[in-house]
C-alpha cells in the first residue's frame, strides 16, 4: 500500500479496490462511507494527498459525463442507503444519498405518498438523481429535482460538511445550494442527504394512448406507404399533426401531468400517451381520449396501466426493453444517449431536424421523451460508428437551430472524442468561477462537466 | 465620500439626465423599503432603462469600489432594498415593459419593472395566468420577486418564484450582462440567483412560465371556535391527499382586526377561520371540495361558506388579504413577522407564541398560510409605552426561536434581508454560511452588489476558513471595507 492507500484506510472508512470505470477511466480504489463524517473523512484524505474522487450511487450513469482527467477513488455512497426522517404530515422526507428510488417510493407508499419524480434508469439514487438531474415524464407538471428538493446535506473537496435549505417547503433563508448541486455531476461536492416535498399519491391514473401506425416498404431504397406516399412525407404529416395536438392536450384543462411520445423505429408507428392524475381521471382521460382521436385521426384508449416503454430511456434497436419489474440490467459503456430541448412551438421543426440527423446513421435511431415539456432522448445503437455519432449530433444541431439544446449524455470514448459533448453553454465563465471556489484542486470529478469544469 | 461623487460625475455619460438622482429631497423618497424602520439616504440614485445602463452604472461602481443596490417597487418586507449611503441605488422602475408574450411555449418576456399582476392582466383573455401572487402583486416588480424567490398563497400548490422563472438576463456584479437559463446545460446559476436577494447581481430581463388558468375554483370559509380545530381541519385535508391551491387561518384577534377594517363580516363568534380553495379541472374539484367540507364539519367547523362567484370569492379573500394592514386599527405600532414550522408542529409553536404573550404582555394577532407552516404574526404595541417597542422586538425574536428549535426556518417568504442577517447562525452553522459565501465569491468578489443583506459579518473573499468570525481586523483598523 502506498501512502495515499495508507491515509485512506486511516479514516476507518472500508476501502476496496475498484471496478467500475467512470466514464473510461479506471480509479485506483473504492471508498465506502457510512455517513456524512466518513464522506468528510475520505475527502480530508483525498486533500491531503491530492487524490481526485468522483462519487456513485446505484452506478447506473457511471459512463454520463465526460472522461475525468483523473480518478483516484470512487466515493461509493450504497452503504448510504437509510430514510432518515418521513413526516407523513409534513409531506416531507429525509433521505440519505445512497437510498434508491424504488426503495424510497416504497417507503413512501405505506403512508400514501410518492414523491413525484419519474426515475428513468432503474436504480437511480438519490444522489445520482440529484448529481445528473435527469427526470421523466411527469416533469411537466411537478418540474424536475430541481423543484422539489428543499434541503440538501454536502461535503466540499476539503471535508467541509454544508446544508442549506431544511425540511420545510416554504423557506427562503440563505442561497439555494440544492438547486446548484442539482445536475453538477458531483464537480461542486458530495450529496450526502437530501430532503424532498412530497406529494400525495393520487387517487387514481390513466393513461391515454395513440398510434400512429405509418406502414411503409421498401421498394429500391425508397419507403413509401400504400399510396406511394414516401416515409419522409408522413413523417411532416404526423409532425404536424402532433403539432396540432399536443397543445391542444395541454391546454385543455384537464391538466394532464405529462405528454409522452415513444418512436422505436425511424420507419415505423409512433405512440403518443398522456397521464391523468387524481380524483376523476377516468372521466378527464375519456375526454382527452376523444380530443386527440379527433385531432390525431387515430383511435386512442385509456388504460389503467401505463404502456410499457413509459418512463424509461429510449433503448436502442436490438437491445430488448426490460420486462416490468426486472431487475436493473448492468449500466452499459456502449450507451449513446442524447438528450434534446426545444421550444414547444417548433415541435414539427424538431421532428424533421431528427428525421434529418437519422438519415446520417441510415435511420436507426430511436426517440422518447415529453412532447409536452419539449425534453426528448435519442438513443442511437451501440455499434454505430463513432464518426457517424458525431455525424449525427452536429447534423442534429444543425437542423434544430440556434435555440435547441443538444447534449450527448453519453457515449463511448472513441465518440465522444470527435464530438462536442455539452453544445452551447450560456454563461461559462461564472461556472468556472463557482466550480473554482467550491474546489480550486481541482479533485472532484474533474473535467466532467461542461467546459472541461 | 470622494468616490461616490466621482462616480456620480461620470454617471452622467452613462445614463440620460432625468436618469440621476442626486437632490436630497427626491433621495429621501428612496430611504426605505416595506420595512420602514430600517432607514438610510441612498448616495445617489439612478433610474436606467436598458440592461446596458445597468451594466455600465454596476461597472462605475467597480472602478470606483462603490457598493450598490438595486430596487424594484420597494416592496419588500425584509429591507433588502435598503439603501446605503455611501452607495448606489439602481431603481428599475422604468424597466417596465412586456416584451414579449409567447402563448404557444406558455411564456412571457418582461423587464424587471413590470409588476407581478401586470403579466397576469396581459395574458388572462387568454386563459394563462402567472402563478405566484404574493400579497403586494398589484405593485410588487417582477425583479424584486427573483431577488427574493416570492410566494404568496397560492404556492402551497403552485411553488414559488423560482418554479416559474424559465431564464434571466443578469447584470453581474462585474457588470457583465449574462443570460442564465434554465435549459443550457451546466451549473444552475438561474436556481442560485433567484432569491439571492440582489447579493449576485441585477435581473434585467425575466422569462416567466405562464400557466394555464383552472377550469374551476371553489373558495371555502370555514369558522370554527378557536385555533386548535382549525388546525386540526388542516391537517385531516391534508392527510385526506387533498392539495388545496391554499389554505389560510386567521385567529381571532386578526379576525377582529380585519373586521374593524374592512368590514369582512366573518361569522360572528369565530375563534378561527379557514379559508380553503382548490382549483383544478371541475371534475377533480367536486371530489375534493366534497372532502374538505365534510374534513371541516368533522372538525369542529360551526359554518360553512362557500362562494358561489368571484365577487363572493374577493369577499372571502378581503379579510385574510387585508390582515396585515388591518391590525393597525387595533394597534398603534406592529411588527410583521414570518416564520416557517413543519406543519405538524403547527400547535406547539402556537401554543409557545401564547406563552411569549404572556410572559411579556404583548398582544399577538396569527394569519398564516396553514397548508405550509408559514406563519405570520403580527406583534401588536403602543410605541408610546416605554419599553414596549423593545419587548415587542423581543417577542418577535423569540417566535424565529421557535421556529428554528421545531425544524423550520427565520424566513419564508419575506427574505433575510437587513432584518435577519444576525438570525441566519441560529439556522444555519458557520460552515454552512461560508460555503454559501463561496457562491457569493464567485458572482461578487469585491462584495459591492448589496453588502450587508443576507449574511451576517461574512469572511472576506479569499480570507482562509477558521478565522473567527465578527469584525475583521482590516475593518477595525479603517484599511478595508467589508461586505
Amino acid at each position: 500500500m502506498d501512502v495515499a492507500e495508507n491515509a485512506l484506510a486511516a479514516t476507518g472508512v472500508e476501502i476496496r479496490a475498484a471496478g467500475d470505470e467512470v466514464a473510461g477511466v479506471r480509479p485506483r480504489l473504492v471508498a465506502l462511507p457510512g455517513s456524512a463524517e466518513e464522506i468528510a473523512a475520505v475527502m480530508r484524505a483525498c486533500a491531503a494527498h491530492d487524490l481526485a474522487a468522483v462519487a456513485t450511487g446505484g452506478r447506473t450513469k457511471l459512463h454520463w459525463g465526460a472522461r475525468p482527467e483523473r480518478c483516484d477513488v470512487l466515493v461509493d455512497l450504497s452503504r448510504m442507503n437509510r430514510v432518515l426522517e418521513h413526516t407523513a404530515g409534513d409531506l416531507v422526507v429525509r433521505a440519505q444519498a445512497g437510498v434508491t428510488l424504488e426503495a424510497l417510493a416504497d417507503a413512501l407508499a405505506g403512508e400514501n405518498q410518492e414523491l413525484a419524480l419519474d426515475v428513468p434508469v432503474p436504480g437511480t439514487t438519490v444522489g445520482g438523481l440529484l448529481a445528473t438531474g435527469i427526470a421523466g415524464p411527469r416533469r411537466f407538471r411537478y418540474g424536475t429535482a430541481r423543484d422539489l428538493l428543499i434541503g440538501v446535506t454536502v461535503v466540499l473537496a476539503d471535508g467541509t460538511i454544508a446544508r442549506s435549505g431544511g425540511k420545510v417547503v416554504k423557506n427562503v433563508a440563505g442561497y439555494d445550494l440544492g438547486k446548484l448541486f442539482t445536475g453538477s455531476y458531483g464537480t461542486l461536492g458530495i450529496i450526502a442527504d437530501a430532503t424532498f416535498r412530497l406529494h400525495p399519491l393520487p387517487a387514481a391514473r390513466a393513461w391515454v394512448t395513440a398510434t400512429v401506425e405509418r406502414p411503409v416498404t421498401e421498394t429500391d431504397g425508397t419507403w413509401t406507404n400504400e399510396d406511394g406516399l414516401t416515409f419522409e412525407t408522413l413523417t411532416t404529416d404526423l409532425a404536424a399533426s402532433l403539432a396540432a395536438a399536443v397543445p391542444a392536450v395541454t391546454e385543455s384543462q384537464l391538466e394532464p401531468s405529462a405528454v409522452e411520445i415513444d418512436w422505436p423505429d425511424v420507419k415505423g408507428p409512433c405512440t403518443v400517451a398522456v397521464l391523468v392524475e387524481g380524483a376523476a381521471a377516468a372521466e378527464r382521460a375519456k375526454a382527452l381520449c376523444g380530443l386527440m382521436g379527433e385531432l390525431m385521426g387515430e383511435t386512442a384508449e385509456v388504460t389503467e396501466e401505463p404502456p410499457p416503454w413509459w418512463g424509461r430511456l429510449p433503448e436502442p434497436p436490438g437491445r430488448a426493453a426490460e420486462p416490468p419489474g426486472a431487475k436493473p440490467a448492468a449500466p452499459h459503456a456502449g450507451q449513446i444517449l442524447l438528450e434534446v430541448r426545444n421550444a414547444s412551438s417548433r415541435l414539427a421543426e424538431t421532428f424533421l431536424g431528427f428525421l434529418q440527423a437519422a438519415q446520417v446513421t441510415g435511420f436507426r435511431a430511436v426517440l422518447r421523451g415529453s412532447l409536452a415539456a419539449q425534453v426528448l432522448h435519442i438513443a442511437l445503437p451501440p455499434d454505430t460508428e463513432p464518426a457517424l455519432v458525431a455525424g449525427f449530433t452536429s447534423q442534429l444541431r444543425a437542423g434544430l437551430g440556434e435555440q435547441a439544446r443538444v447534449v450527448v449524455l453519453a457515449a463511448p470514448p472513441e465518440a465522444a472524442r470527435r464530438l462536442d459533448r455539452w453544445g452551447r453553454v450560456g454563461a461559462l465563465s461564472l461556472m468556472r468561477r463557482v466550480k473554482e471556489r467550491f474546489d480550486p484542486g481541482r479533485r472532484l470529478s474533474p473535467g466532467r462537466f461542461v467546459g472541461g469544469i | 465620500m470622494p468616490e461616490l461623487e466621482r462616480l456620480t460625475e461620470r454617471l452622467a455619460a452613462v445614463l440620460p439626465p432625468d436618469a440621476v438622482i442626486t437632490d436630497p429631497v427626491r433621495l429621501r423618497t428612496y430611504e426605505c423599503d416595506g420595512l420602514t424602520h430600517h432607514r438610510a439616504t441612498p448616495g445617489v440614485v439612478v433610474l436606467p432603462g436598458t440592461a446596458e445602463q445597468v451594466a455600465a452604472v454596476v461597472r462605475l461602481c467597480g472602478e470606483h469600489g462603490v457598493p450598490f443596490v438595486a430596487r424594484g417597487s420597494g416592496t419588500g418586507l425584509s429591507g433588502g432594498a435598503l439603501p446605503r449611503t455611501d452607495g448606489v441605488l439602481i431603481v428599475t422602475s422604468r424597466m417596465r415593459r412586456i416584451v414579449e408574450i409567447d402563448i404557444p411555449n406558455r411564456r412571457a418576456v418582461v423587464e424587471p419593472g413590470v409588476t407581478n399582476l401586470a403579466i397576469t392582466e396581459a395574458v388572462r383573455d387568454r386563459g394563462y395566468y402567472y402563478a405566484p401572487d404574493p400579497s403586494s402583486q398589484q405593485v410588487c416588480s417582477i425583479g424584486g420577486n427573483v431577488a427574493e424567490n416570492s410566494g404568496g398563497a397560492h404556492c402551497l400548490k403552485y411553488g414559488f418564484t423560482v418554479n416559474h422563472v424559465l431564464a434571466a438576463e443578469i447584470v453581474t456584479p462585474d457588470g457583465e450582462i449574462v443570460e442564465l437559463s434554465a435549459d443550457d446545460p451546466g451549473y444552475d446559476l438561474l436556481g442560485a440567483f433567484i432569491g439571492s436577494e440582489g447579493t449576485l447581481g441585477i435581473a434585467t430581463r425575466i422569462t416567466v412560465r405562464l400557466s394555464r388558468a383552472p377550469e374551476a375554483v371553489t373558495t371555502l370559509l370555514a369558522a370554527f371556535t378557536g385555533i386548535e380545530a382549525g388546525g386540526r381541519a388542516v391537517s385531516a385535508i391534508i392527510a385526506a391527499g387533498v392539495v388545496p391551491a391554499a389554505i389560510e387561518m386567521m385567529d381571532a384577534l386578526a379576525i377582529e382586526a380585519a373586521e374593524a377594517a374592512v368590514h369582512c363580516r366573518y361569522p360572528a363568534g369565530a375563534g378561527a377561520v379557514l379559508v380553503v380553495e382548490l382549483d383544478g379541472p371541475r371534475a377533480e374539484v367536486e371530489h375534493q371540495f366534497a372532502a374538505v367540507e365534510r374534513l371541516c364539519r368533522d372538525n369542529g367547523a360551526f359554518e360553512i361558506r362557500v362562494a358561489a362567484s368571484a365577487e363572493e370569492r374577493a369577499a372571502i379573500w378581503k379579510g385574510r388579504k387585508s390582515a396585515f394592514a388591518a391590525v393597525g386599527r387595533i394597534s398603534p405600532a406592529y411588527i410583521v413577522q414570518d416564520g416557517v414550522v413543519p406543519r405538524t408542529a403547527l400547535p406547539r409553536v402556537l401554543a409557545g407564541i401564547d406563552r411569549l404573550q404572556e410572559e411579556y404582555g404583548i398582544r399577538v394577532a396569527n394569519v398564516f398560510h396553514a397548508g405550509d407552516g408559514n406563519l405570520h404574526p403580527l406583534v401588536l404595541f403602543d410605541d408610546s409605552v416605554p419599553g414596549e417597542p423593545e419587548r415587542a422586538e423581543a417577542v418577535s425574536g423569540r417566535i424565529l426561536d421557535l421556529c428554528v428549535e421545531h425544524g423550520g426556518s427565520i424566513t419564508g417568504e419575506h427574505g433575510v434581508g437587513v432584518d435577519k442577517a444576525r438570525y441566519m447562525p441560529r439556522m444555519f452553522t458557520e460552515d454552512d454560511l461560508d460555503t454559501m459565501q463561496l457562491v457569493r465569491c464567485a458572482f461578487d468578489p469585491r462584495g459591492l452588489a448589496n453588502p450587508g443583506k443576507v449574511f451576517p459579518t461574512p469572511r472576506l473573499c479569499g480570507e482562509a476558513p477558521g478565522v473567527r468570525r465578527g469584525a475583521h481586523p482590516l475593518v477595525e483598523a479603517g484599511l478595508a471595507e467589508q461586505f
